[in-house]
């Protein structure tokens, strides 16, 4: 743990903020202990998520190797630009939830909780942009489009044209799901299963991660201030977690979009 | 140097334990009020004795089941299957519409036994119910690193296990424990039977992970002061040493699973051929967690006997590091191994590769066998129930590990694969050797875990009854599976009609003597209150009391000798009149405890 030197201050009402009253659980000598305890519980968590995910990448080098071109094939409708601003996305919110921490660190307070929000903020962009971009497209052909281009020419559209529908664009579904019309090797369901089941898998982690950040945000707002200089466990946690979280995505994105 | 002292309270975190108002000096299972008082603090507690006994409780219910699953499979196996003149003869699982019937609902019932044994009484018998009562009193703790955490894998087990209870519920499924593809994946594609057994076990696995996790982060940060590592009794390295493989096995069988579920509700093709997929993909999955896992199974079963052999000859364990080296070694060795299940499904020159790891294994094996025995030489061998389930498990274990031997060898394997001698094979380790050592285990640690002594003569009886048993239900199957019989079958040809016989006799002597367990503990719960070390054993969990309270000790241990030096030190709460200590002249190092 860090040893800064700091001043304790009083919140509203005279109260001590949380992280000064912090009690550490009693089966433990001190509170360093807990900590170290947390961190070495935390990255045990973490290995066991890559094994997880391990099962992915294996399953993805077998059938590249038995099926190359339904994996060739179905790796190019993937649109690399999609996949990278989400790279980078992910990327910023690994930055901002770091320096979050730093700032919990530093008790300052307002900067953490502001790194917090832009974290989470990064995580539903993430999941927005998986979700109108890539799957809801590939899934139904219903494209998503802010700027209403195609609002009253001759397509499809919905929501004041917010989404437009292309023919024959749609039904690349995992599975017995599987309908897209112009797939040119029996085997291309295979690759969306794969695809799915990865990029979901993915997704539902993120979507864990930002209720986990959420829940630290919770607790250090005003009046509560669970977090600073003498105690910042939780925050370190939800930190390790959001961290593998962005590396799996590290090796999913080229994996899915770049090799063709 | 042989004493211990209680600290002076001037550990941090010690002096503001005392903020709640209940009695901290009871029994750790005192009651709290009345009776739904009670239910809800069981039902929320974190404290690791009281989820090490709903473990425990859980356990026994399961292993009661899975047994009656056992002794219906064996009394199909009484009679070959026949039709003589039309008439079908022999089938207990009759069936109007036919054999074929009656064999289905064997095949279900062969299933049922081994998911409920493997995933619902072997996993978590030792580790999660012995070690969770165990870990942190040997270690001189409070309780684990995550209580809470704790709390979780014991609901998280419920939960997996109400699903695999639906599963049976809606008929079962009979795809062999091992949930191979396309069994799995193609049989009742209507029914959602298989997808809730392939659920618990994937939900159950989630608890073992978890428990692993903790027992690993409070082997890690909460010894004792004073505790090293090599200080530590050799049932925790036991226990460390599975959990590192619960943690990292675990999860691959947790994907395979999931996959496993996805592909039977989307029907995407990754292990079934029929959808393009590999089967063979799914056994590599399926035994690079399950073999590690018959070391979740056997390791902790190995740490009981690792405790009760020093403990009951009184003797100091030989070659303590040689043994706690073993473990690591077994788990290191474990992950390199699993293609032996696959050898007639590999290519030839993976299965030599295979094959030739395999023999590895058997030299850390054989190390904590020859450990033993070295122990039991010279010592002054207490013959009571738990030293005698030992001398059992070295007796039943070594047959075990031996006939590894010759499935692991190739050319001798492909005669025997999918025989009966691999399913004798497995019951000598699985149960010769995890279970016998759980129920000694349970006999050394009864006095502890429920301050009452339970009664020699009928314990003693009652193992004698499960060795007979087992043998005669066993070593008969060696005999079938070299002639030929296979496994997996409810009908056979005559010639084997003998051996099924003994061995299904053999089966209800296990059923008795089990039973004799059963009323014996029951009847000890009025029986004689236990003194706080009855056996006169040096590790922390005696040092508390009998049965321990709730914090564990009254005073934080610092350990100043280690957990086998007997003749060296006097043992917690005895006197030198009755542990005489060996090189010293008496009275020279009697030793105080506060
Ligand atoms: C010296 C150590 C051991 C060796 C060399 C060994 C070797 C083998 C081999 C080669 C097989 C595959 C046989 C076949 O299917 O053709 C096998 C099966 C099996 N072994 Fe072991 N084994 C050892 C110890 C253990 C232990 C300690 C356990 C469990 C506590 C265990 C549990 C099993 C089980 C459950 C199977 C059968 C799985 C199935 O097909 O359903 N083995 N063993
Ligand atoms: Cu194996």
């Amino acid at each position: 743990m860090s040893t800064i030197d700091f001043k304790p201050g009083l919140i509203q009402g005279g109260r001590a903020p949380g992280y000064e009253t912090y009690k550490h659980a009693s089966h433990f000598r001190t509170k360093d202990e807990e900590f170290d305890a947390c961190k070495t519980g935390m990255w045990l968590f973490l290995a066991t998520e890559v094994l997880l995910f391990a099962g992915i990448f294996v399953w993805y080098s077998i059938y590249r190797m038995m099926y190359p071109d339904a994996f060739r094939n179905g790796s190019s409708y993937l649109d690399w630009r999609w996949g990278g601003l989400n790279t980078v996305v992910l990327l910023i919110s690994s930055y901002t939830m770091a320096m979050s921490i730093n700032h919990f660190q530093h008790n300052r307070q307002k900067e953490a909780r502001r790194n917090l929000v832009i974290t989470l903020v990064c995580g539903a962009l993430f999941v927005a942009i998986k979700l109108l971009m890539e799957y809801i497209p590939k899934m139904t052909g219903w494209h998503f489009d802010p700027t209403m281009s195609h609002a009253g020419g001759e397509a499809l559209t919905k929501f004041g044209g917010l989404f437009y529908f292309e023919q024959g664009y749609g039904g690349k579904l995992p599975g017995i799901l599987f309908s897209y019309p112009f797939a040119t090797d029996p085997h291309e369901n295979m690759w969306w299963s794969l695809y799915y089941t990865g990029t979901g898998l993915h997704a539902a982690h993120v979507l864990i991660g930002m209720a986990l950040i959420a829940r630290v945000w919770w607790f250090s707002r005003p009046g509560v201030e669970n977090y600073g200089p003498k105690h910042y466990t939780g925050v370190e946690m939800a930190g390790l977690y959001w961290h593998i979280v962005d590396l799996i995505w590290i090796f999913l994105f080229p994996l899915l979009y770049l090799i063709h | 140097m042989s004493t211990l002292h209680p600290t002076s309270g001037s550990i941090p975190g010690h002096a503001d334990d005392h903020h709640d108002h209940h009695d901290h000096h009871g029994p750790y299972y005192q009651s709290k009020g009345s009776f739904w008082t009670n239910v809800w603090d069981w039902c929320t507690t974190v404290d690791h004795k009281k989820i090490g006994v709903m473990y425990l409780i859980a356990v026994l219910i399961f292993f009661f089941i899975g047994g009656v699953l056992a002794l219906a499979v064996r009394t199909e196996l009484l009679e070959p299957v026949r039709t003589v003149a039309g008439q079908v003869t022999g089938q207990f699982f009759k069936s109007d519409e036919g054999i074929g019937k009656g064999n289905e609902i064997y095949n279900r019932l062969f299933t049922l036994h081994g998911a409920v044994m493997v995933f619902m009484v072997i996993i978590p018998s030792v580790p999660a119910a012995l070690g969770n009562f165990l870990l942190p009193l040997m270690l001189g703790a409070k309780d684990v690193a995550f209580p809470r955490l704790n709390l979780l894998s014991w609901y998280i087990y419920f939960f997996g296990s109400m699903f695999a209870g639906l599963s049976i519920y809606f008929g079962g499924v009979d795809t062999g424990w091992t949930f191979y593809t396309p069994y799995s994946t193609t049989t009742d594609p209507d029914q959602s039977r298989v997808i809730l057994m392939v659920l618990g076990a994937f939900i159950m696995g989630f608890s073992s992970i978890l428990t692993g996790l903790n027992f690993i982060v409070t082997v890690h940060k909460l010894r004792a002061p004073g505790m090293g590592w090599f200080d530590m009794p050799l049932f925790i390295w036991a226990i460390y040493a599975t959990s590192i493989i619960q943690v990292l096995a675990t999860p691959v069988i947790g994907i395979t699973l999931l996959l496993l579920i996805l592909e039977r509700v989307f029907h995407i093709g990754i292990f079934d051929p029929g959808l393009g997929g590999d089967p063979v993909l799914f056994q590599h999955f399926f035994w690079f967690y399950s073999h590690p896992v018959v070391y979740v199974m056997i390791l902790p079963g190995m740490g009981i006997i690792s405790e009760i052999i020093p403990v009951h000859a009184h003797k100091k364990i030989f070659g303590y590091r040689a043994i706690a080296f073993a473990s690591l070694g077994i788990t290191a060795v474990s992950f390199l191994v699993w293609g032996h299940h696959m050898f007639s499904s590999s290519t030839e020159l993976a299965a030599t590769i295979f094959s030739a790891l395999t023999f590895l294994v058997a030299i850390p094996t054989a190390v904590k066998v020859f450990n033993w025995i070295l122990t039991l030489y010279k010592g002054s061998i207490a013959m009571n129930t738990p030293m005698l389930y030992a001398l059992i498990f070295l007796f039943l274990f070594s047959i075990g590990g031996l006939t590894g031997l010759p499935l692991g060898a190739l050319s001798t394997d492909l005669h025997l694969t999918d025989s009966y001698f691999v399913v004798a094979h497995f019951h000598y380790v699985m149960m010769g050797g995890t279970i016998i050592a759980f129920v000694g285990g349970l006999h050394h640690w009864w006095p502890k875990m429920t301050g009452r002594m339970y009664n020699e003569f009928w314990g003693m009886t009652g193992a004698i009854l499960v060795f007979i048993g087992f043998n005669v239900t066993f070593f008969t199957q060696f005999i079938m599976g070299v002639q030929g019989m296979p496994r997996r079958y409810a009908t056979y040809v005559d010639t084997f009609q003998i051996w099924h016989v003994v061995s299904t006799i053999g089966s209800y002597i296990l059923l008795v003597g089990f039973l004799v367990h059963l009323f014996n503990f029951i009847a000890s719960l009025r029986g004689r209150v236990a003194p706080a070390n009855p056996w006169g054993a040096l590790s922390l969990e005696w040092y508390a009391a009998s049965p321990p309270i709730e914090h564990n000790f009254e005073h934080e241990p610092i350990v100043k000798h280690g957990p086998y030096d007997y003749g060296e030190v006097v043992p917690f709460h005895c006197s030198e009149e009755d542990y005489p200590l060996a090189d010293k002249p008496a009275g020279a190092s009697a030793h105080t405890v506060h």
